[in-house]
Order: structure tokens, then sequence, then C-alpha cells
């Protein structure tokens, strides 16, 4: 089985990744060999078990919605790792755009 | 002193009589960082401070001051995991640059119990990979052969376990990345119950199957290093309380009354017939220690492999949409804000993460969700009632951890199919979120193989009961490279 080109184009514009042409025709062949492997599961009849919710088996874990202060040694880390800042902000390309009309 | 058998238990004892120093410790380590870590290719860096606080461990030791745990007791990191000022990579270019802000809840604990952080292990790329070759910083070599693989994806731990740079590692396990890469490594590495270790601070990757634990030469190790790293923590809501005092049952020197269920499911055609054999054998041994060997069912295991590459990939596809270059990370400019995001993940991404996203996302997105996603949670149902069944009967589990020994360095590189298959005995207890263990148990060629013990969740000390039993009736353990 192989996935359309179309397909992998269409799943890496919702994964937000820029393919090559070479990566793009790779994963035509092999996602489409790994989605043949995982067809195995229909072999099951799983209509009336439960879907796995939890991995702990446990309830909510609530606690009380306070606000906690960073203290200044890890903000200046976290402000340092910003790929665009000014001064102290983070910088971030125009989400909105002027339309003209 | 021999860095190569040292233990924890050894070096904690020495150290407390006076043989030897912290210091003494931390440089045999050092010195084998320098001779065999730029062939092996293991530590993507070592910390500068090691001596240091070597030194400040010894004389608090002089000073008659309480010392922790695992005072003076060197460890190396995964990359996946933060500790503060440190480079935490990730084994991805994307994170090739970022410095954590903060300490992981198990770092906080290994200072807290005076351990000392040596170095930051080499991994597959976001943990993903079974053989250490998916890293952005070139593959780890194993220290038994170097044209063969660690194993994945804990590849840098193990290999500087194996080869006397540290006498302890801490991994993630998300499908078997501690036991087989231990496995493979001719060590002790177990995978905790969901929920035992707080996760805060290490990098997510499948958030229901993630768990990190430890690595080291023996069961007892491996169970000292847990007692420290293990208990809930208010920032890892799946931490779960009340786990947090655990006493390993250190002293049990047999195995009277303790019933062992063997899975027929995992003695497959395919498998190495030495690696069976050598499998059969350890379990011959149980049963010399007094323990009920049976043989048990676990007939969803084939629909294992199948359910987790769908679960992880679309978990991951999801815990990785983090990485977008605004915040922090690789960012690349693009046009405008969406191309940013496509060129950033597309250059900052390699191969096989690019690939698990892509197939995380077809798995979830319109029109495929109940077909793949659904089902692959309800077939998770089935597994984890295949082990519940089975724990009614049987204490444990034993099996073998890898259906081989370490292959060649890029035979299975190409053919991600293939290597997804060498997982095929480890991934079911992370699906059932149960603790696992990987102790070695021979050798075919000169390459190490491993048995794993499996257990009823929150029941690590049975598993360490086996492996300290295990390994006081056999030496496999001793073996180095």
């Amino acid at each position: 089985m192989k996935l359309s080109k179309e397909e992998v184009e269409h799943v890496a514009q919702l994964a937000r990744l820029k393919l090559t042409p070479e990566e793009a025709e790779k994963y035509q062949g092999q996602l489409g060999s790994i989605l043949e492997y995982v067809e195995k599961l229909n072999e099951l009849d799983v209509k009336s078990v439960p879907e796995m919710q939890h991995a702990a088996g446990s309830a909510n874990v609530f606690r009380d919605d306070e606000v906690e202060g960073s203290d200044q040694d890890t903000r200046e880390r976290i402000v340092e790792a910003f790929p665009q800042k000014e001064g102290d902000l983070l910088e971030v390309q125009a989400v909105f755009e002027n339309q003209e009309t | 002193m021999d860095i190569s058998t040292m233990t924890i238990r050894k070096a904690l004892d020495q150290m407390q009589a006076g043989e030897f120093t912290a210091k003494d410790l931390v440089q045999a380590c050092l010195d084998s960082i320098e001779s065999k870590n730029e062939n092996l290719n293991a530590l993507l860096s070592v910390a500068d401070s090691a001596l240091a606080q070597a030194d400040a461990i010894d004389r608090k030791r002089a000073a008659g001051e309480e010392l922790g745990a695992l005072a003076g007791i060197p460890i190396v990191i995964k990359d996946n995991i933060l500790v503060k000022g440190w480079t935490a990579s990730a084994g991805s270019r994307i994170l090739e640059d970022y410095q954590a802000s903060y300490d992981a809840t198990v770092i906080k604990r290994l200072r807290q119990a005076d351990a000392i952080l040596i170095g930051r292990a080499n991994m597959d790329e976001f943990a993903m990979g079974s053989s250490g070759e998916t890293s952005h910083y070139g593959p780890t070599k194993n220290p038994w052969d170097e044209t063969k693989v660690p194993g994945g994806s804990s590849s840098g731990s193990c290999a500087a376990v194996a080869s006397g740079m540290a006498l302890g590692a801490l991994g993630t396990d998300t499908g078997g990345s501690i036991r087989q890469p231990a496995s493979l490594c001719g060590l002790t590495g177990l995978k905790p119950t969901y929920g035992r270790v707080s996760r805060y601070g290490a990098v997510a990757m499948c958030s229901s199957h993630d768990q990190i634990g430890p690595i080291a030469k023996t069961a007892e190790d491996a169970a000292l290093i847990l007692a420290v790293i293990e208990g809930s923590d208010a920032k890892d809501a799946t931490s779960v309380a009340g786990t947090d005092v655990f006493i390993p049952e250190l002293v049990q020197k047999d195995l009277k009354g303790v019933k062992i269920g063997i899975p027929k499911e995992y003695f497959l055609a395919g498998m190495d017939p030495a690696v069976e054999k050598a499998v059969r054998e350890g379990i011959e041994e149980l049963k010399k220690g007094g323990a009920e060997i049976t043989e048990v069912s676990l007939p969803h295991t084939e629909y294992g492999l199948a359910a987790y590459y769908l679960l992880m990939p679309a978990e991951a596809s999801s815990n990785l949409g983090r990485y977008d270059g605004v915040r922090y990370a690789y960012s690349s400019n693009g046009n405008d804000l969406i191309d940013s995001y496509a060129r950033t993940r597309g250059e900052g991404f390699g191969a096989e993460v690019k690939r698990r996203i892509m197939l995380g996302t077809y798995a979830l997105s319109a029109g495929y969700y109940d077909a793949y996603y659904r089902k692959a949670l309800k077939v998770r149902t089935l597994i984890k009632q295949d082990f519940d069944d089975v724990f009614k009967q049987v204490d444990l589990i034993a099996c073998p951890t890898s259906p081989s020994v370490a292959w060649d360095l890029g035979a299975k590189f190409d053919d991600p199919l293939t290597m997804y298959l060498s997982d095929v005995y480890t991934i079911t207890a992370n699906l059932a979120t149960l603790p696992g263990m990987s102790v070695p148990c021979g050798f075919k060629d000169g390459l190490p193989i491993g048995l794993q013990f499996l257990a009823k969740p929150f029941d690590e000390a049975s598993i360490f009961r086996a492996g300290m039993f295990y390994q006081s009736a056999t030496d496999w353990h001793k073996k180095t490279p």
C-alpha cells in the first residue's frame, strides 16, 4: 500500500511540516507499509470493548488555582531562550494581516 | 579501583569505609569518558562541576555531616530530562541550543540525595528509535562491539554505564527504551509503573506511556536509584500519591512461594534461538530458587505493536506541536507565520520524528480517527485485560527483553517496520502501564542477552526480589565489555 502524493501533502500541511519532494516520496511508501501493518487490528472485534481512558487509572486530580511566582533566575533563563525579543518581550511574526479592500 | 566492575552498592560502602573518595570515583569515570567517549559517542557533554561536587561530598563526609542516599555516585542523564543550565537537546537539532531553565523533579531528587550529575547522554531523537541511530548528534556505539548498535532510545545512558563512564543512569521508556538497550548492553534497566516516577521536566513523547527509570549494573543498584527518584509530585498529575515509601526487599535470597508465568506468545518463531535458550536457562535458575513456574497466555500480544504504533505517533504528533520556533529552540523565518512553523519543523526535526508526526497526524485526522486511534485505544484495553487475568494466577512474568542481540549499525535504519519489531516484547508493559526490568542472562557471540520480568502495577518489589535472587545465583551481570 502506498499513500498518494496528495495525501502525504495534506498530512504534512496539517502537521505544519515542510517536506522536501524526496522526503514526501519516501513517506508515501513508508507510511503506507506501516498503515498496512496496523490494519492487523481489524482482525479483532472491539465493538463492545471500552477505550482505555487513563493510563494511571485514576480520576481527576484537583488542586487550588493559586498563582505561584517564578523566581528571577528562571524568568531570566526563559526570556534568554526567546528566539526573537524586544527587551524582555517575546517578538512574533504578525498573525493577522492588513487586507486591502 | 576497577570502575568497570564497580557498583553503586559497593561504592557507597567503600567510600563510607574510607577506601576511596567520591573524587577518586568521579575521576575514574572521567578517565573512562576521556578514553572511550570519542569512539562510543555515549555522552554529548560532561559536567565541568563534577569534581568540585565530589570534593564537596568528601568534605561533608569528613566533617561527619549527614549524606544523601546516593552521595558521591556519578549518574548520567538522558538528554530529554531537564537539568537547569544544561543543554537539553533530546537528541534533536530543533533543541540544539536549548538550555533548561529549571530542574526536572527527578533531578531535584538526585541532587537532594547528593548524587553527582556527570554528563548528558546521547539518545535517539525525541526518544524515537530502537538503535540510537536517529540522534542528530550521531549514533552511539555498543561498548561490547563498536560495529553494533547499543539499542535505544536510551542509547547513550546504557553505553555510558556499560563502559564505566558512570555507575548509573536515568533513561526514559515509552515502548522499551530503557529495557531494550539495557539488554543489548548487558545491564539492568527498569521501567517503573506508569505513575511511580514524576515526569515533570522530561521532554514529552507519548504521555500515556512515557516513564523515567534507572539503568545500572545490578537490580540492587537500580532499586537504590528508584528509591531516590520515585514518588508523587504536585507538578505531574499522573504521578500517583501514596507510593512514596518504597523499601526494596534487598535481603530475600530465594524465590520460595513466588509464582512466575511464562507467556507462550513471547517465544515466537523468528526470535534468535540463542536468545530463547539463554532466557529458558534463566527461567530454570528461578525454578532452582524455589519459584513455581507455569505457562500462561497473553492472547492479544500480537496486536500490541500495531496498537502502539498508532497511539505513540498520535500522542507524539500532538506533544511535538509545541516546537513551532516561537518561544524557544530552533526557529526559521518564512514568508508568514504558517510558513515559519513549517520551515522550523521541517528543518529542525529528523526523518524518524517527521515520519511519526506524519503517521500520528494521519491517524488523528478527520475520517481516520475511529478506524485507527479509537480502535487502538480499545486494543490497549484488551492487552491490559490479558495482564490483569494472568496476574490473578501468577506474581511475575518472565520472558525475553529483545528477540535478538545487538545488530550491525545501519542494518535496520532504512526499514522502520523491521526496526519497530525489535520492541515487540517490551511495548506491552507500556500499553498495560506495568513495571518491567531487564537483567543480563547470557551471551551470543560476545553480545549480551536480556531476561525481562514484568509485574502488577506498583509491584516493583517482586521484580527486584526476582532480579536480586537471579543475580545472586548467576554472574552474567558481572561481565564487562
